[in-house]
């Protein structure tokens, strides 16, 4: 039974980290019909800066490690954000007219770009990540069946969907991605400016993959430029599972996808374990092509 | 009020526009009548700024608006009702015409507004509640005239409005867009295959054929004209 729980508690852990990245990937197929294959480096450059910059200030500083921790945090937002902002700029805003396989190339370009220059600047080899989450005291490691480090990982990821699901609701800039997400054509007849659609679009799957770059980062203990790529893949494959596009969906399927992983793992083989995510996405889309919340493609004529 | 000038638009390399130039003056409703694939709709879309001219200028008060992007022209006050009404289908209808007032701040007048399209479709009131994709083909032809009215435009671009509905709901609809006209003073530029319906609403009418204008006349010298009529009006 516990070893069970474990096994969930894993599970829900990695879905949530699936559901930070995949809503990138869901927010901007939604929006742009565009794979942004380049998703999975903005999560590694995120985890990176946390490294950078929490590394710096606990040799230089004598902050508390949660203070650490935030600074750290909120720089790998800003610097994300600046990425993901600035990919959309140079990468697919001159590409949107032109045929989509020229923006998925460009996309495939893009994320070998960002790998090989944090490989420059950095390294190539795995650095070890300090955990800067100080644990919780009722949450003595090995005999609560859950970490500190689990529980900021599934709480954080709780209150970012929830935040979303409120600003796609109700804000402005909300209603424009809603609509610019249905008819993009239609979108701008009624006067939405596309360009910030995109900026913001990629602003916000930024701000959420860095999340869960440092945050996984922080629950592994070491990084390297090439996290971004597997983890890319399995929240794109979370992302179609759930039905790419829908927001709802791209969590669903990340946690579809994280349980199914832990419990491939724990009871038949932890050596599968990432083939489980392709076969999980293999099943699902013999019986339901458009994923589990997608909505099917009708052809207009 | 808007001016083309010798307006050539591409898709790839196909030429659908051939050098468009043509004029629409305050207040005046004008129609542009042409066969399926004639670049009606492409006329449009390059007006609005969807897409972009080869060549040539579009000018709109006065201020070259070729390049602009398609939301600075709306805020200029121009809206487009385009071809298949292109509802948000999964919105209901008060959302819908939320999204026609995007631009708009003014949150009393824009309640106002409602009332204003609610009274010239009454059937949309009773349908307030309901998403876009529910409607019927009228009805959702009724709301995207209301959503592009919200945006207060001063100038209408409609294309094809009566494209796929019963005759009664055409007449409707052309009654509504003669009273907008007339009403709020909105310049209306309408694009028909309907040229019979749209000529006796209009003040003159342009006539375009693979891309090209051909003819240009009062709507009611257009009606009697011999070419226009075998070719357009059936008879």
């Amino acid at each position: 039974m516990e070893y069970f729980l474990q096994l969930v508690l894993a599970g829900l852990t990695k879905g949530s980290i699936y559901a930070l990245i995949a809503l990138g990937y869901t927010m901007v197929y939604g929006v742009f019909k565009l794979i942004n294959f380049a998703h999975g480096e903005i999560y590694m450059i995120g985890a990176f800066t946390a490294l950078i910059v929490g590394g710096a200030l606990q040799i230089t500083t004598d902050l508390a490690p949660s203070m650490i921790f935030l600074i750290s945090l909120v720089a790998a937002i800003f610097f994300s954000a600046a990425h993901g902002a600035t990919m959309e700029r140079i990468a697919y805003r001159p590409l949107r007219q032109a045929p989509r396989l020229t923006a998925l190339i460009s996309a495939i370009g893009m994320s070998l770009i960002l790998q090989n220059y944090v490989r420059l600047a950095q390294t190539s080899d795995f650095l070890p990540f300090h955990s800067m989450i100080p644990d919780i005291p009722w949450l003595t490691p090995g005999v609560s069946p859950i970490t500190t480090t689990q529980l900021t990982i599934v709480v954080t990821t709780v209150v970012v969907m929830i935040s979303l699901t409120l600003f796609i609701k109700f804000t402005k800039m909300g209603k424009a991605m809603r609509a610019a997400a249905q008819d993009r054509i239609m979108a701008q007849l009624v006067g939405i400016d596309m360009n910030r659609v995109a900026t913001y679009t990629f602003v916000i799957g930024s701000v959420t993959a860095a999340i869960g770059g440092v945050l996984i980062a922080n629950h592994m203990g070491q990084i390297n430029f090439y996290i971004g790529f597997l983890a890319g893949i399995k929240a794109f494959v979370a992302a179609v599972l759930g039905g790419i596009g829908s927001i709802p969906g791209a969590v669903l399927g990340s946690f579809v996808l994280g349980m199914a992983e832990s419990f491939g793992a724990g009871y038949i083989s932890s050596a599968y374990e990432d083939a489980f995510a392709f076969i999980i996405l293999i099943i699902v889309l013999i019986f339901k092509p458009s994923g589990l919340l997608g909505r099917n493609e009708v052809e207009k004529v | 009020m808007l001016k083309l000038d010798s307006v050539h638009t591409y898709y790839g390399n196909i030429k659908a526009l051939k050098g468009i130039s043509l004029k629409v003056n305050k207040g005046e409703i004008i129609c542009l009548i042409g066969a399926n694939g004639a670049g009606k709709s492409t006329t449009l879309m390059t007006i609005s700024g969807i897409k972009t001219p080869h060549s040539g200028t579009i000018e709109f008060d006065g201020i070259d608006i070729t390049d602009m992007a398609p939301h600075r022209i709306v805020a200029m006050g121009m809206s487009q009702v385009p071809e298949g009404r292109r509802m948000f289908s999964s919105l209901t209808v008060v959302e819908n015409l939320d999204m026609g007032a995007y631009l708009r701040s003014d949150k009393k007048e824009r309640k106002d507004d409602i009332e204003y399209v609610f009274s010239l479709f009454p059937i949309l009131s009773k349908r307030k509640n309901q998403t876009g994709g529910t409607l019927s083909g009228g009805e959702q032809q009724m709301l995207a005239i209301s959503r592009a009215l919200m945006a207060r435009p001063r100038i209408l671009l409609l294309d094809e409005p009566s494209l796929g509905l019963a005759p009664l709901i055409v007449q409707q609809i052309f009654e509504i867009i003669t009273r907008i006209n007339k009403e709020q003073g909105t310049t209306i530029f309408l694009v028909e295959q309907n040229a019979n319906m749209a000529l006796k609403i209009a003040d003159r009418g342009y006539v375009i054929q693979n891309g090209r204008i051909v003819k240009a006349d009062s709507a009611g010298a257009l009606l009697e004209d011999e070419e226009v009529r075998a070719a357009y009006l059936g008879v």
